[in-house]
């Protein structure tokens, strides 16, 4: 149901308000560019190379996070509309047709300032197809240079001594020539270095903010409030020491939340009685954001860990940038990728990730959007239910498309969801 | 000189072979030959090397409008295209377990799941995603495409199948060199005579190759060629030229395309069973084979929606082959959420266009039932086409 009157103001914690400065600066350079020179580099989540980019001082610019943030600020709907009058299959992404929608616009961006052409587009093809045909979308549209970085997907959850040489390779030989060739600066190895060590910083306070959630209640929501917490190490901010600020004051603030035995912060105010754990699979719905995460918040339900929250890297198995190793350890990093991993991987991480957590069972948004993420989602349902004794919920809706975002049958989805953990625990406690 | 059939008995035998889902001629080939199966997705997987290794390739492009899918739909939402939900309704229902294996290509995220399904489900057959690069410098793609080749030869000798050889991959070279050719050549004859080789013959024995060992596709096509040009009771009609894109993966009915062909089309050139023509010449036979093999996919491979075409302009070679074959109009045909063929289509919409030869478009899935709307549409497509090129 829509509301009919406008929800009030969003409560928002601090480190949320010092990453918007964080994102509103960064748009500023971008709006700014034409002007100071700085160059661009539109890029991909999954398998970004941030700290790459940014030893070439160039400016990192994600269509995916664009798109999501055109949904939560209601722009999405004309923009696919725009795409789909010029041709886009309504079958296919919406985050590519509200980009194309957006470019079609005026590139507006989400500070409402225009965005800059592409110097380069570095198609990281990591862990999603229509990666691929999105850029070459974009170059018919921009006619700028294209590096391409073939990912090679995990099907055995291991990473090939092959794998690994055929990305560093990649990397030697045509990626770091082309950037050098749009930056017109040469490579430095010890510059990369120094943004791969500010990377592992970030990743360490990021994986603890994260695992944070094992304790009860759990400070945070690890999926909705999460999506705030990946955001800078997922964008342009990885290898920064603003990232590095940033993280730190967060883990400073997750930890006086579990002092005092708060729940997490949501945009309506606090949960305070945590009713039930749920571990989450797939991406959120953007276009109602808010209302999504409401519909979890009534029932007190919280998000204990996600695997969105791993798209951009699946840093809490393990993984850390490694400045020793630069361009093997940016390849380790892009092979890993949640996206990137085999079915019965993903469904080995969601079993862990139920039981590590202590969670009373496990959701899955299914995005049309995104096959990458969707397609083998019912079978991963019955899996994890198998091996972890834990039940599991299903809803469906969309990226950025509001027309599949349901609210009412979603509603009562996880209403019912949420009444038979209730009756579950009821049924064991007897 | 082959044995002369008469057409309507090679055309029977291609079709009972394109209907068979219980692969009858794979189970009786192991029972000869006690030799190793192995399936395939489309679009392309180097059968050359299955076959130097005594394995025989089987080509799987799940099923029709006459499969009813029941467990296949309990594994797919409904925004996911139908290919995945048949093939999985016939790997539960027993009828392709004669295959020791499948082979997964890189076409699309849809595909490269299936192989993580297929894994858990049969855990004791050889399941292997192949990726192909996406890089085309042979000292980078070229060299993880060898190492991918490797990997999976030893995946079928650690089944039982013959050791890597380099002379059997040379002859197993030669042999296919030798049906593309065929198939190569029934694409021109269609091209220079379309009424003599109807598209939905030439269709189902396509399909018939996708389950026979090489050596009797050979067979057939030859049959069939001979046949076909000694059909002088075909004679031209007064049919549209088109050449339909976008159906390389999940394909449509044969009803489809009788329709099509009904509603006053000429296919003069398209996009099924990719499998036979996706390596466009001859591979050579000098040097070493396994890496001829891989500088074929490199250097010499279709311009697919699947691969990424790191030169030149999108919807070149669709244009090429719109010029080479006469086409005077574009069928863009692609089913539904069909991520290659949907996100490609602007792209090469736009190339179309800009040859000024006319185009439209429609949807399918593979078990779709009712053509009566595209059958209007192709025809009124097809009377148009033939009223512009008689203005």
């Amino acid at each position: 149901m829509t509301p009919t009157t406008p929800p009030a103001d969003a409560q928002k914690d601090a480190s949320q308000v010092r990453q918007k400065e964080m994102i509103a600066r960064h748009f500023d350079r971008l709006a700014a560019a034409p002007e100071t020179g700085d160059k661009t580099a539109y890029t991909f989540v999954p398998g970004n190379l941030t700290e790459l980019l940014l030893s070439f001082d160039l400016l990192p610019v994600l269509p995916e996070i664009n798109a999501l943030q055109s949904a939560m600020r209601g722009k999405t709907a004309e923009y696919i509309a725009l795409a789909e009058k010029l041709g886009h299959s309504e079958d296919v992404c919406t985050y590519v047709k509200s980009d194309i929608g957006m470019l079609k616009s005026g590139n507006i961006g989400p500070t409402g300032q225009r965005l800059p052409n592409p110097d380069v587009l570095l198609l990281s093809y990591t862990g999603c197809f229509t990666f691929m045909k999105w850029f070459e979308l974009l170059r018919e549209e921009y006619h700028c240079p294209v590096a391409m970085l073939h990912v090679p997907y995990q099907p055995e959850g291991r990473i090939t001594p092959s794998m690994r040489d055929y990305v560093v390779k990649q990397l030697k030989d045509e990626i770091i020539p082309e950037l050098e060739r749009v930056s017109g600066r040469a490579y430095d190895e010890d510059k990369l270095k120094e943004h791969l060590r500010l990377a592992a910083q970030a990743e360490d306070d990021l994986v603890w903010v994260l695992q944070s959630a094992k304790h009860k209640p759990s400070p945070i929501d690890a999926y909705f409030g999460a999506v705030y917490y990946v955001g800078p190490i997922f964008s342009a901010f990885r290898g920064t020491q603003a990232a590095v600020d940033y993280y730190r004051a967060l883990r400073a603030e997750i930890a006086v939340r579990i002092a005092k035995g708060q729940g997490p912060v949501t945009p309506d105010g606090e949960i305070e009685h945590e009713r039930f754990r749920v571990v989450v699979e797939g991406p959120p719905n953007w276009t109602s954001f808010r209302q999504f995460w409401k519909m979890f918040a009534d029932e007190g339900a919280v998000a204990v860990a996600s695997t969105y929250t791993k798209v951009g890297g699946v840093f809490d198995t393990g993984f850390r940038h490694d400045p020793s190793r630069p361009l093997e350890t940016l390849a380790e990093y892009c092979l890993g990728c949640y996206t990137n991993l085999g079915l019965p991987t993903r469904i080995k991480l969601l079993a862990q990730y139920l039981k590590e957590y202590e969670a009373d069972g496990f959701l899955i948004n299914s995005v049309k959007s995104c096959n990458s993420f969707s397609a083998g989602q019912l079978h991963i349902m019955r899996e994890v239910e198998r091996l972890s004794g834990k039940p599991g919920g299903f809803v469906e809706s969309d990226l950025v498309d509001p027309r599949y975002f349901s609210a009412a049958n979603i509603k009562n989805r996880l209403e019912s969801y949420f009444q038979m953990l209730e009756q579950k625990r009821l049924g064991g406690a007897a | 000189m082959r044995d002369a059939l008469a057409l309507p008995e090679i055309v029977s035998r291609a079709e009972a072979l394109y209907r068979d889902y219980s692969l009858g001629t794979v189970r009786d080939w192991k029972k000869r030959t006690g030799g190793l199966a192995v399936g395939y997705m489309p679009i392309y997987i180097p059968r050359e090397l299955l076959h130097a290794q005594g394995v025989l390739p089987v080509g799987l492009m799940g099923a029709r409008d006459d499969l009813e899918i029941i467990k296949g739909d309990a594994y797919y939402q409904s925004y996911i295209c139908h290919i995945p939900r048949s093939t999985i309704e016939l790997g539960l229902n027993g009828r392709i377990d004669c295959l020791d294996g499948v082979l997964f290509p890189a076409i699309c995220d849809v595909i490269r799941n299936l192989s993580g399904m297929w894994q858990m489900l049969f855990p004791d057959k050889l399941v292997r995603y192949l990726d192909v690069p996406q890089n085309f410098d042979p000292a980078i793609g070229g060299r993880f495409y060898r190492d991918e080749l490797e990997a999976l030869s030893a995946d079928l000798t650690a089944r039982g199948a013959r050791p890597y050889d380099e002379d059997a991959l040379r002859t197993s070279l030669e042999i296919y060199n030798i049906e593309r050719r065929l198939v190569r050549d029934l694409y021109a004859l269609r091209q220079a005579e379309p009424w003599k080789v109807p598209t939905s013959e030439l269709y189902v024995v396509l399909r018939a190759l996708l389950v026979l060992p090489v050596e009797e596709g050979i067979v057939m096509l030859e049959q069939y060629r001979s046949a076909v040009e000694n059909a002088t009771d075909r004679q031209p009609l007064d049919q549209a030229r088109v050449l339909l894109t976008g159906s390389f993966c999940e394909q449509p009915p044969l009803g489809l395309i009788r329709t099509l062909e009904r509603a006053g089309c000429y296919i003069v050139d398209d996009d099924f069973v990719q499998i036979t023509r996706w390596i466009r010449s001859d591979i050579p036979l000098d040097g070493d084979p396994l890496q001829r093999l891989v500088e074929a996919f490199l250097s010499d491979a279709i311009a697919s929606p699947t691969r990424y075409l790191d030169h030149g302009e999108k919807g070149a070679e669709l244009v090429e082959r719109m010029r080479a074959s006469g086409a005077e109009g574009v069928l863009f045909c692609a089913p539904s959420f069909c991520d290659p063929a949907l996100l490609d289509q602007p792209m090469v919409v736009r190339a179309v266009e800009r040859t000024k030869v006319p185009w439209t478009a429609f949807k399918y899935s593979e078990n779709t039932g009712q053509f009566q709307v595209i059958r209007e549409q192709a025809g009124t497509f097809a009377d148009s086409i033939k009223l512009w090129s008689e203005a």
